[in-house]
Parts: structure tokens; sequence; C-alpha cells
């Protein structure tokens, strides 16, 4: 016999407490219910929320008149003709109330003359993204919400808690399992609904601004129980993060308010622009799309034309002192504590893995095909389609989160359990903490490694049907004979190599699903782009749906699903 | 290739500590988190410590005291000279470099108790 199993009971539980997660929570709570929110780091810190530097794209027609319809649009647009157009307008609608709420709670938008500052962003028609000086917008939302939720009665919330599974019953959610890190021990969760919230999967890419909570875990763990992902071969890569010199204490994707605010002017290896010459204007402007550029600087270093450590020069000297110490006050200071003067001297930049499109199946109200099984935030798919719109990401954190908490509170399923239920996912568990014997040789720092490197290189910004394949047989044969031979060598308090096992689980399941994904849709859109099939093929504007089918999975496609938005250009927003 | 010595106090809570010694191929601007992680991937899978955003000092969660002081792991420079790190003085041990920096409300024993 074994110690008793820590056993919790709740309406609602959130997985994940970034911004969508918190939002979620907060929302169901509002709605009367009883919530759990969990995290595997600490509670409002672990994600990409707080990571994020600056823009957040809502139509408040502040700075100038705007509609919801004109961000809607140009979110489709951006999409390539793959956006889920109901899951972009509810973005896009309830976007503004979010912000208006946020604002409420004291997030402190930055202000110019008495009304919301909105700058210009590559994609947008006009002045639309909000966010909080200086380079403080994540931590200010994150901030902004841990606040909310200490306050808000009915919230019950627990740092450090993985989950490793989910748990299901007649076609229904039903609970999770999860990892106490702190003691090394398994924890069981019933619950009436549960919200998926726990993120993106870019960590699974060698060259990525994820944190170490990126890996997959929100897909793997849909997919698992039964849910479907879509549009999973599109991953996006920021075309300008930072590559050299070395910098520590900042984002690597923190050039890109320094373009939204300055301009700045990107540059290959013989100091001259470049992106004109790849159909898109960017001269100081900042405009192109983000799939336009990071292909252009990929093609100009292949072609010899690339920065001495293969991206494109990032260059600022042409701004003045002042003018970037007005825009960026103590970010100044922070670079400078990094050898980066940027009056004397550019910066290299270069594609880096950022955000992903595609994410778990989920109707409006976020609920998946598994009854009681919601998701928010990044983990969702579809409102992006093919190549995400700048400032998009914070705004579907907050508006997908408020949506998912309130549907879930108000699903009837009230929450049962039977220990049998969760035997399995115990039992794997209890044999990764059983001594630390590891007689595989297998270590996972190699194993992840590898994995990060064949999805960048083969599965990545360049993509052709040979190297997808080459990955996907990898990647199966990772899953069938390294992955059961790995065993962790630490056990009990915070153990980490058994959460690194999960991880590896996780990060493999998802991997396969880009790669499936990749390999069958046979032509270049957006963030996918195959070097085999350049052209876009106007029979494959579809989405792609991946489902666990026993020991497989399996894809289909489905009709892009349309909405008849009509664009309201006159007047201020509503 | 350059490297530096990275000494890091190990052990559970109600151990003794004990210290140990890596060497670390050193390169020109890298943090001491780059120093752990290589440590964990390379020398040690069994070492513990905290942190979730990498190189971003966003989370705030790999606060460690390095010769003394309480520092950032992720912001604080590794130069070549040794340098020797230890958990948090002024909260409980866990396990190696992790302390138990949890706020009370969000432990597990806080709703189960």
């Amino acid at each position: 016999m074994g110690d008793a199993v820590t056993h919790l009971k709740t309406d609602v539980l959130v997985i994940g407490a970034g911004g969508a997660g918190m939002y979620a929570a907060i929302a169901a709570a509002q709605h009367g219910k009883q919530v759990l929110l969990l995290d595997k780091s600490l509670i409002g810190r672990g994600g990409a929320t707080i990571m994020a530097q600056m823009t957040v794209a809502v139509a408040m027609g502040e700075q100038a008149p705007d509609h919801w319809t004109r961000h809607h649009a140009d979110t489709l647009t951006a999409g390539r003709g793959l956006c889920d157009e109901e899951l972009a307008a509810l973005l896009c609608r309830e976007g503004p109330d979010r912000i208006r709420e946020m604002d409420e709670w004291g997030v402190g938008w930055t202000r110019e003359d008495g009304h919301l500052k909105q700058v210009m962003a590559p994609g947008h028609d006009g002045p639309r993204c909000v966010f909080v000086d200086f380079l403080n917008t994540g931590p200010a939302v994150a901030k902004t919400l841990r606040a909310k939720i200490a306050k808000t009665d009915g919230i019950r919330r627990v740092s450090n808690l993985s989950v490793t599974s989910l748990v299901t019953r007649d076609g229904g959610v039903a609970g999770a399992v999860a990892l106490d890190l702190n003691s090394g021990k398994p924890v069981t969760i019933a619950a009436g609904a549960v919200v998926l919230a726990a993120g993106g999967l870019t960590r699974l890419y060698r060259r990525n601004s994820a944190s170490v909570n990126m890996g997959g875990e929100s897909y793997a763990l849909a997919l698992d129980a039964g849910a479907s992902l879509i549009d999973m071969e599109f991953v996006q890569f920021f075309p300008i993060g930072h590559l050299a010199p070395r910098l520590v204490g900042m984002d690597p994707i923190m050039w890109d308010p320094f373009r939204y605010k300055l301009g700045g002017r990107l540059l290959n290896g013989n100091m001259e622009e470049f992106i004109h010459n790849y159909g898109a204007t960017d001269s100081g402007t900042y405009t192109a799309p983000r799939d336009v550029t990071a292909y252009a600087i990929v093609k100009e270093a292949e072609a010899g034309r690339g920065s001495p450590n293969g991206g494109a020069w990032l260059s600022f000297e042409h701004i003045g002192e002042a003018t970037l110490r007005d825009a960026f006050g103590p970010v100044i200071d922070r670079l400078a504590r990094n050898g980066i003067d940027l009056t004397t001297h550019p910066v290299e930049v270069a594609p880096i893995a950022h955000y992903h499109m595609g994410g778990i199946r989920v109707n409006e109200q976020m609920e998946t095909e598994i009854a009681g099984l919601y998701a928010a935030g990044e983990a969702v798919g579809g409102a992006n389609g093919a190549n995400r719109l700048s400032g998009n990401a914070i705004t579907e954190a907050l508006v997908f989160g408020e949506v998912a908490g309130r549907n879930a509170a108000q699903n009837p399923n009230t929450p049962g359990w039977q220990a049998e239920w969760a035997q399995n996912a115990i039992g794997d568990i209890a044999r990764l903490s059983n001594s630390g014997d590891n007689r595989s040789g297998l270590e996972f720092g190699a194993l992840y490694g590898e994995l990060q490197s064949l999805m960048w290189e083969k599965v990545g910004l360049m993509r052709n049907a040979p190297g997808l394949a080459e990955a996907l047989s990898r990647i199966r044969e990772m899953q069938a004979i390294d992955l059961p031979a790995l065993h962790p060598r630490d056990t009990g308090a915070f153990a980490l190599g058994v959460q690194e096992w999960f991880d590896l689980r996780a990060a493999l399941a998802t991997a396969e699903a880009i790669t499936v994904s990749a390999l069958n849709r046979t032509e270049s859109r957006g963030a996918h782009q195959r070097e085999d099939m350049t052209d876009t093929d106007a029979d494959q504007a579809y989405n792609q749906r991946i489902k666990r089918n026993g020991a497989h999975i399996a894809l289909d496609t489905l009709p892009v699903r349309r909405a008849d938005i009509e664009i309201i250009t006159s007047g201020a927003a509503e | 290739m350059t490297s530096v010595a990275i000494t890091v106090q190990r052990g559970l809570a109600g151990e003794t500590p004990r210290d140990e010694t890596f060497t670390v191929p050193y390169s020109e601007g890298m943090s001491l988190l780059d120093g752990l992680i290589w440590i964990r991937a390379h020398a040690d899978t069994t070492l513990a410590f905290r942190y979730s955003c990498i190189n971003a000092n966003s989370c705030k969660e790999c606060v460690v005291s390095i010769a003394g002081k309480t520092e950032y792991a992720c912001t604080a420079r590794l130069t070549s000279s040794a340098v020797t790190v230890r958990p948090l003085g002024n909260k409980n041990l866990i396990r190696d470099l992790v302390t138990d920096t949890v706020p009370p409300k969000e432990k597990l024993g806080a709703v189960t108790g």
C-alpha cells in the first residue's frame, strides 16, 4: 500500500495560469462556480503573457476612428484565407470590452492627450495597438490579473502542480491527474469542466522565444483526451528575433516594439535594404508582413548576403540618442549593460519560433468535441489562420479566456470521481518516481535537444517532403523506442527528471501532429513554406484536422468556417 | 575552449548540504542560468533549480544566492572566474537551489487543508 493520493474536487479546473487561464478563472468564479487554477510554474509568472513586451491589437478607436470589423478584415488578410472567421470575429468584437475591463482593474495602458495611445503595427490599416510603457505590457497584464484573482472569491490556486493527463468518461471530461513538483507525488482532481490554457509549443524549436513551459502540453493533453487539433502546420517564426551580440535579461522579441515606435532599418550583410526584393515594402516603416520578412532574411543569408551570424542587421543608428531615450527610457540602460549602443552599431536579428497559430479545435463557446473540455489562449487553433496578425495574441488570451471561463461555469456537469479512472496516469508517475535506475543511458537533455534541432532544420521555416518524412520517421522512433527507455535519475521533491519525461512525451506528440500536417499540405501558405511547392494552391484553402485514432493519429480536412461580416469604415468605434 | 568553474550547493531539505563543482564551457556574455542549464543537460541530470522564462527576466523565478548576494541567475553574467551558487538563505530549502518561494496561498497544502 502506498500513501493515499491527494484528491481535489472543483466545479471548474483551469490548467495554466497565463493571461488566458487567469481570465478564465476570474470569469468562471464571477459566474458563481468554484474554480481551481493550476500552473506547472508559479501562478501568473510562467506563461507567455508575462513575456509580452508591447502590442495588444484592439479596435478602441481612441487614436483614430476604427471599428472591430476593420480589425477583423486585417486578421483575415494576415491569416491567408484560413482563419476561422467566427473565432476571429469573437476576438476582434470582444477585444475592446476586455481592454476596458483591464483598464478598470488598473493595468495602466499608456495614454496620450487624455486617450489610450494606439500605435501602428504590421498588417493593420491604422494605429490600433495599445501597450504599457516601457516594454511592460505583459508584466502589467499578468500583475493585474494576479491581483484580481486574489480579490475574487471562489478561486483556489496552486503553483508547481503539473497536469500529466486528463481523465475522460463517457465522451466528457471528468478531471485530471497532476504531478506535485514539490513532493514528486501524484494528485487527482475531479472537475465538472476543464479549461486547457497551458499555452503554445515554440519550445519544440531550437531557436525560440519560449519559456520552458511552452512545450505543446495543451495540444498533447487535448489530443490524448480525444479532442481535435487544427492548423498544426502553422508555426509563426518572428522574423527579427535577437541574434547577436549575446543579450540577457530581455526577451529576444524586443526589437519588435523598437520597430513599432522608431521604424529602424533592416539591412542585409552588404548593409543594403532588401525586403522590397521579396514583394513587400519595409524601408523604415515596419509594415512588411511577418511571414514575408522571415522568408526574406533566410533567403538573403542563403544567398551569402547574411550578417556575420547568419541573420540580418537591424539599424537604429540614424535615430539619435534623445529620441531613443524618449521612446524606451530605462530599456536603453539595460541594453548598455549588454554592451549594445544603438547610436553607434546595428544589432543582428534572425527568425525565431514565436507563436503557434494552430491548436485545439473549439466552437464559439471555446468548447472542444469532448463535453466539458474547453480551451483558451494560444492553445486554441483557428482564429489566426496561416499567419497571426501582430498584436492579436494578448487580445486572444483575454477574450478567449473570458469566453471559456464563462461557458465552463455554465456547464451543467457535476464533478464525479472513481479512483480507478486515474490508475494509468498515476501508474506513469509512480513508475518514473521509482528509484534512480537509468540503465538505458538515455538522457532527456540530449533527446530534447535532438528534437529541437530536428524541428528547426526539417519542420521549421523552410520545409520539403524528404526532410519532413525524415523528421516524422525519427519522431515516431523516439516515441516508440527512446521515450519508453528514458528513466529519470532523480526522484522525490523537485525531481525535474520526472517532469521532463512528461515534457518529452508531450513534445513528441505535438511534433508528430505538426509534421504530419506539414507533410500533407502540399503548397506554401503563410507560415508554412514548402521549398518543393512554393505556390499557394487555391484548392487547399481548407483546415487540416488531427485526431487520435488508437495508437496513431489521423488527418482529415475541413472547410474553413466563413462569416458574412460587412466592414464598417466610417465613424468612430461603437 | 575556455571554461568556468561553477560550485553549486546540493542536497535535499534535512540533508547535510554539500558543494559540487562543475566545469562548464564558457562563452562571452553567458548567464549563470545558461551555465546551470548546461550542467543539467550535460553533466548532472539531477541538479534542481527554478526557472521559466529562460533569459528574459520576466518570470523572476530563478532567484538564487551568488557569492552571498541575492540575484537572478538569468541576468547574472558569468566571467571566466569561478563562482559559487547557493539557495536563498531566508527561504525553506526544497532541493539543491530550489527553495520554497511559492506564495502561501498558492501551496497545495493551503487548498487541501
